[in-house]
């Protein structure tokens, strides 16, 4: 399902694109002027597109209307956030069996230095006869962020929606944040990221998609506001086979994995929900389901575990 | 003679009454004695031989730099556990070391103490040299440092970082005119029937508006005398907000309410400790054993031991009580202290740039010079090593398991670039004591003569 809705949006894509390109050469003039021009004449050649109900239907090329692409958000709106918004995770450890397809995922969407990994998966319980399980750690996106406190030229920064972000062109690779964070979540470039295709090199540094990583600075799983603003899930839960990611919205009291959607409060009263570290008063948006109940015995994870 | 004039001004006017018991040489000096003695020498042999040393290390203290710079910090052997190494440990140093200014200079004068008035040019030189190579050691750590500008641009006052900026600068522009204001009258002595030509061109422009008129010997006074109370509180503030660096964070270690004493009490001694090194250095080299003398060494004694004691008290208070209670994150990083990894540091650190040093120095016979230079090092590469120990295992220890990374970001040992560049740091800061001792006389003749015909009166 997944791939098939990937694909049919490269087809539009593709077909947009394709409208734009052969609008640009018919006239030297904006595609947004010319749909806006209403004496706009049939040039009698027919393109094919995709209708939002799945037809394929026929347009005479001259009244394509191209759909402009999201205007690319300022440095100030991306610090502003999404309005209305309060992001969460919870994260069901009975779910999770070690198999890293999330950090995969962040991993190559983000174009992070093979050495790093933003999400890491822990194998915890140390005590003598408790029982370990595997627990997948994001950035916990704190309420009372200890890494923002710290930062001293506002690089990194808390969002009216819950997120904490960072600006790569502003951090000054000072590393107080990294000592801050009790959570030991954070990455530093401690050289030129390796993954980075060169296009993508060139562009914009962005806070919400965090790309591209620079040289020289702090980097860390970002809630993925981009795919938010999409109303798409982050790339770590739909990339999540046994679903052990949810996230939501807290003003909408629900959170998804893709598959299943619950109300969010529901879910953490009767599984007992609980933040990370509680005691040290950081307030995380990232809550954690206990290991009840598993879906897999611990053991299962070791195969994919490299220390 | 124009000197003995000057004094003749100033000792009318409002110098305290010699304490006493300052007793300088047994041999009593003429003006003229004291000045050529007191003179800037030319670099002998030896002299040259110690500059080459440590310009040697500087350039490669630089190239090292330049590979960072170029390559990023990679070449560092810190990773994103010990995100911060011995680059910061010697920060920590540096700032540590240059409290000493404010302790010599401002303490001693304020609470009417004048012997120690030797050793103010020495101290106040160690400070100003220290607070620069900090400023200088902190943009090497940076991942960005053309970036620097945005801490002026974007700057958060709730950050410690901005706080350090603020009070470093602070600190290093009193201590400059602490170090300045009473060079000036020796200015006019260096000046005196010279032609101004090669050094004395800045002799000239520096101090030339000084006339040693009673009038402007009254306002470098008061002057100083701000300067002297005002460089306590801020002296306390550079190495409370050090401190500060490391408790406003969770991590076990360093979040104690203890630091900001614990730091200035072990800044005070490692500074003691400097200073006793750099008296016995300049007493043997410059010949200057009329000027600091014995008695120095037994007081500047005294007063290390009783620091060092002060800094064992609030080491005790750091790491015993943290232990009787072995809270589960505390465990490991107090173990890898006391019987781990790092074990054989911090103890050499504590018995040997602590507790010996404090031993030898309750007895007489170590209060000489030599014995004194012995424990003055011990303290000093103890102090360093200290500060690492303050910096890196608690990295190492952090709350979640070190997991998932390569297996090099589970240690520390600072790569050869390192190493190369913490070095050329601390020998740019002898290099720049050893070129202003060149220069200027690093003993304050007219304070010397001052006092001498204090002496003379009483």
């Amino acid at each position: 399902m997944d791939t098939n809705n990937t694909s049919r949006k490269e087809f539009l894509a593709s077909i947009l694109t394709t409208g734009l390109v052969l609008a640009g050469c018919s006239s030297k003039k904006s595609p947004f002027e010319l749909a806006a021009d209403e004496h706009t004449k049939a040039s009698g050649e027919k393109v094919k597109l995709l209708s939002v109900d799945g037809e394929v239907i026929e347009v005479d090329k001259a009244f394509l209307k191209p759909v402009p692409s999201l205007p690319s958000l300022s440095n100030n709106d991306e610090r502003k956030g999404i309005p209305g918004k309060k992001f969460v995770m919870v994260i069901d450890l009975s779910r999770c069996k070690n198999l890293k397809k999330c950090q995969a995922a962040c991993n190559h969407m983000h174009h992070v230095h093979s050495n790093l990994n933003w999400l890491k998966v822990y194998p915890m319980g140390e005590g003598e006869h408790t029982a370990p399980y595997w627990q997948p750690t994001t950035c916990m996106h704190c309420d009372e962020p200890p890494c923002v406190k710290v930062c001293p030229v506002d690089a990194t920064f808390k969002r009216q929606d819950g997120i904490v972000l960072i600006d790569s062109d502003r951090c000054i690779g000072c590393r107080f944040c990294m000592a801050a964070c009790p959570y030991s979540i954070r990455v530093f470039n401690w050289e030129k990221p390796d993954s980075i295709p060169e296009e993508l090199c060139k562009q914009q540094y962005s806070c919400e998609t965090s790309v591209p990583q620079k040289v020289g600075t702090v980097g860390k799983c970002d809630f993925c506001p981009d795919m938010a603003r999409k109303n798409e899930l982050p790339h770590c839960v739909s990339a999540c086979p046994n679903g052990t990611f949810f996230f939501g919205d807290l003003n909408e009291d629900s959170v998804t994995n893709g598959a299943e959607t619950f109300r969010f409060s529901d879910l953490i009263k009767d599984k007992a929900g609980y933040q990370l570290m509680e005691d040290l008063g950081t307030k995380p948006s990232v809550y954690y389901l206990p290991p009840a109940a598993r879906n897999f015995p611990f053991e299962k994870g070791l195969e994919n575990d490299n220390g | 003679m124009e000197h003995s004039t000057l004094v003749k001004n100033e000792s009318k006017s409002a110098v305290p009454p010699f304490s006493g018991n300052g007793k300088r040489g047994k041999v009593s000096l003429t003006d003229e004695k004291i000045i050529s003695d007191l003179l800037p020498q030319k670099f002998g042999k030896l002299g040259m031989l110690w500059v080459s040393v440590l310009v040697a290390f500087c350039l490669v203290g630089m190239f090292a730099y330049f590979l960072q710079l170029k390559n990023g910090l990679i070449v560092t052997s810190m990773r994103d556990y010990a995100s911060w190494g011995i680059y910061i440990s010697n920060f920590v140093f540096f700032v540590a070391i240059s409290l000493v200014g404010s302790l010599i200079t401002a303490v001693l004068r304020l609470s009417g103490v004048h012997w120690s008035t030797p050793l103010t040019r020495i101290s106040e030189i160690i400070a100003v040299s220290a607070i620069t190579f900090a400023a200088i050691i902190i943009i090497v750590d940076m991942g960005r440092p053309e970036r620097f500008y945005n801490l002026f641009i974007y700057g958060r006052l709730q950050s410690p970082i901005i706080w350090d900026v603020t009070v470093i600068t602070t600190y290093f522009f009193i201590s400059v005119l602490l170090l300045y204001i009473p060079l000036l009258p020796d200015m006019k002595i260096l000046l005196a029937g010279k032609e101004k030509k090669g050094i004395y061109r800045l002799y000239s422009f520096m101090g030339s508006f000084w006339k040693g008129t009673h009038y402007q010997f009254r306002i470098s006074k008061r002057a100083i005398n701000i300067l002297c109370i005002a460089i306590v509180p801020v002296a306390f503030s550079i190495h409370t907000v050090t401190s500060w660096l490391f408790a406003t964070t969770y991590r076990p270690g360093w979040d104690s309410t203890n630091f900001g004493p614990y730091f200035i009490s072990g800044a005070f001694l490692v500074g003691a400790g400097g200073v006793s090194v750099a008296m016995y250095v300049f007493r043997r080299f410059y010949k200057l054993e009329n000027y600091i003398t014995y008695d120095h060494f037994d007081k500047m004694g005294k007063i290390v031991v009783m620091l060092g004691m002060l800094y064992l008290y609030f080491n005790v208070n750091e790491y015993l009580i943290p232990a009787f209670k072995m809270k589960k994150p505390e465990e490991g990083f107090l173990n890898g202290l006391f019987t781990g990894e790092f074990a054989p540091l911090f103890w050499s650190a504590i018995f040997g740039g602590m507790i010996i040093p404090m031993i030898i120095l309750l007895f007489k016979r170590g209060r000489t010079p030599f014995p004194m230079f012995l424990c003055g090092i011990m303290i000093v590469v103890g102090a360093w090593f200290k500060r690492y120990l303050i910096v890196t295992p608690t990295l190492l220890h952090p709350f979640l398991p070190m997991h998932n990374v390569p297996a090099s970001y589970k240690h520390y040992f600072p790569s050869w670039e390192e190493w190369a560049i913490a070095c050329g740091s601390l020998a740019g800061a002898l290099l720049v004591i050893t070129i202003f001792a060149r220069i200027f006389p690093i003993i304050p003749i007219q304070e010397t003569l001052i006092e001498q015909h204090e002496k003379e009166h009483n």
